[in-house]
């Protein structure tokens, strides 16, 4: 029989995300009404709660996803199933820690990672054997990688990196040095991105080449020329988070360089708009094939604004504005929620192929998911830019002022956010009731 | 098809070579503006900015989270200072808590906060856009 962890993984994914948009939610209602339960959960609370909570969705999932794909759809025997089932543990009780050491104010940590530093620990050790486990599988089974394996190798690797680097700031070396320190930790924050977009993005191209039944996707020269490149950007185009640090100016040439590689990426995607995705045989996977379909969507549009926003001269009006929070729930729900979602479903198709991926409610949730994201990040961008304006044309009244002018938008960022959240719940149900009577019988 | 991999296990050992050599440099890097290191008090002040989870409200740099203002410069910017932030510190306005800080632990977070200015400013209107893009920023060294 073969082990049910993966599911496992994917259930806890996605308890995780349901959490974390339920506190997603409550904290944006303090942009409404600042006062209400700030006393019992401020904002700063909750903050902290949404991110991890969806950021482990996104990485819990994809783990559990390669597992899967591993062991379920490739059948490798896998080299140590113990491994398995111990990194699982090891989450699991790290994850309950975590959210004891939020609710109980044990958070002497940096945005993102705000649990007590000592947390890291098992975190690391987790992905260590996740890597052994991982390398030491496909070496045995796989002659001559598709990219999608360098691509999760890759995630696997700089995140046990990046995971440390977050974490610097523990020495004096760093910390007695603000403006370094600050860079460092705004660096691993962007890689630690980059790493599980390695994941992610390399799931995406699997489900591509399974959906499609053609190999050739993920192992001809223009897909490992994209690796390299993204891989290059996760390196090096960090700073362009930073350009309004005062860092040493050659750090942030070097990120504007970089950074602009990135629009070979858009026109590859505007020259292959109709060859890629669309050809997709859809009959057995209508709805990680919808889901694949939104991803290109939302990446097209996305990677439009990133780099818009990583010429220096743009950065410098929607820097520090709520241009950035579009930016990033724009990616982490429009493009790494998507496609965990496709591979949601081809696994479920996978387990049960008589499951019915395409329910009536499944793609009404669907769309009004795909619709609600949008008013949601347009709302955070029309903020953006009126605090812009606030910040460097008008510069006049004073924050809350600025802030109350805003509440309009705030009002259509909470009720879409609801959209969104009701949405996934509606799309989610199905899927997450199956893996629960998978790991019943 | 198999692909043949030994190219690309290149590839990878240049960029790592290349990722090392860059790290070395940007972690041994200071900062633009020549500044003290952080004093112990400040070290005390910044402990106290995580475990409040003052970032999650308020940026550095701009960056951090969007409820409330940057505070970069909020210790030297006019009619602001460390008066004006121990009196934010005490009563908790809109969504910021009220703490209960110690004289102690207030002057430490002002301490931070004193030299986290003098590293530059921000939001910073001393910047020309140049035709390629980039933007030329002015610090207090350069007046
Ligand atoms: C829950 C969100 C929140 C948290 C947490 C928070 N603040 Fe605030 N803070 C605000 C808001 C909102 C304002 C603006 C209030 C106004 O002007 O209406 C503010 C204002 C300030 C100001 C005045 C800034 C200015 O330019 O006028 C200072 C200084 C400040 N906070 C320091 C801190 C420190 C230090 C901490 C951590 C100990 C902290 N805050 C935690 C929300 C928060
Ligand atoms: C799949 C679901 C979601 C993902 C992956 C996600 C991801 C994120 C991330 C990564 C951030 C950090 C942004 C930054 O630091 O720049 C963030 C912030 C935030 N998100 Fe979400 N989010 C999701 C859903 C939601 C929902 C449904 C809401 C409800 C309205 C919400 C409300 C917020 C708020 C209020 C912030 C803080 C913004 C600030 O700092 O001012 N999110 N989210």
């Amino acid at each position: 029989m073969k082990s049910k962890l993966p599911i496992y993984f994917l259930l806890f994914a996605m308890l995780a995300l349901f959490l974390g948009m339920f506190f997603g939610m409550t904290a944006s209602f303090q942009y409404l009404m600042p006062e209400f339960i700030k006393e019992y959960v401020p904002f700063s609370k909750l903050r902290p709660f949404h991110v991890t909570s969806v950021i482990s969705w996104i990485v819990l999932s994809a783990t559990g996803c390669i597992y899967f794909f591993l062991t379920y759809v490739e059948k490798f025997k896998i080299f140590s199933p113990f491994l398995v089932k111990l990194h699982f543990i090891i989450f699991l009780l790290t994850g309950i820690a975590i959210y004891f050491s939020f609710a109980f104010d044990y958070t002497k940590g940096r945005e993102y990672f705000a649990f007590y530093p000592v947390l890291m620990i098992p975190i690391l050790l987790g992905w260590v054997l996740f890597g052994i486990n991982y390398f030491k599988t496909l070496y045995k089974n796989v002659k001559g990688w598709p990219v999608y394996y360098w691509m999760w190798g890759t995630g696997i690797v700089f995140m046990c990196y990046h995971l440390m680097e977050a974490h610097f700031w523990l020495f004096d070396f760093f910390r007695l040095n603000f403006i370094k320190d600050f860079s460092v930790q705004w660096k691993s924050t962007g890689s630690f991105t980059g790493s599980w977009n390695m994941l992610v993005y390399g799931i995406s191209i699997y489900l591509m080449s399974k959906i499609k039944k053609d190999s050739n996707v993920a192992t001809n020269k223009m897909a490992f020329f994209f690796y390299f490149l993204g891989l290059t950007n996760l390196m090096f185009g960090w700073a362009h988070h930073t350009y309004l640090v005062p860092t040493q100016p050659w750090i942030r040439y070097v990120a504007y360089g970089i950074s602009m590689t990135e629009w070979i990426v858009l026109a590859s995607i505007i020259y292959n708009w109709k060859r890629s995705v669309l050809k997709v045989e859809k009959e057995n996977h209508p709805m990680a094939y919808r889901f694949l379909l939104a991803t290109d969507l939302w990446i097209f549009i996305n990677i439009i604004i990133a780099l818009l926003f990583s010429i220096p001269a743009i950065n410098y009006y929607t820097h520090g504005t709520h241009i950035t929070v579009a930016h990033s729930m724009g990616t982490t729900i429009g493009i790494n929620t998507t496609i965990l979602f496709s591979a949601l479903f081809f696994i479920a198709h996978h387990l049960y192929p008589d499951f019915e991926t395409d329910k009536k409610w499944v793609k009404r949730g669907f769309i009004s998911f795909n619709i609600s994201l949008f008013i949601f990040c347009v709302s955070l961008f029309i903020a953006g830019g009126m605090r812009s304006y606030w910040m460097y044309v008008s510069k006049e009244g004073s924050f809350s002022e600025m802030q109350d002018s805003l509440i309009p938008y705030y009002i259509s960022f909470f009720v879409f956010g609801i959209g969104i959240f009701v949405s996934l719940l509606v799309v989610a149900l199905p899927i997450f009731k199956l893996f629960l009577q998978k790991i019943k019988v | 098809m198999i692909t043949n991999s030994k190219p690309y296990i290149l590839s990878i050992a240049i960029l790592i070579l290349l990722f090392s050599v860059y790290n070395y440099i940007v972690y041994n890097t200071e900062g633009y503006v020549a500044v003290e290191k952080l004093s112990p008090v400040a070290v005390e002040g910044q402990q106290l900015f995580q475990s409040n989870r003052c970032w999650s409200c308020h940026q550095l740099y701009g960056l951090g989270g969007y409820l409330g203002p940057d505070l970069t410069n909020v210790y030297s910017e006019k009619n602001k200072g460390p008066l004006y932030i121990k009196a934010f510190l005490n009563s908790g306005v809109k969504s910021m808590p009220q703490f209960n800080f110690s004289e102690q632990e207030k002057l430490a977070l002002v301490e931070y906060l004193k030299q986290v200015d003098e590293t530059g400013i921000y939001p910073n209107y001393n910047a020309k856009i140049e035709a390629t893009g980039w933007v030329k920023i002015k610090y207090r060294n350069e007046e």
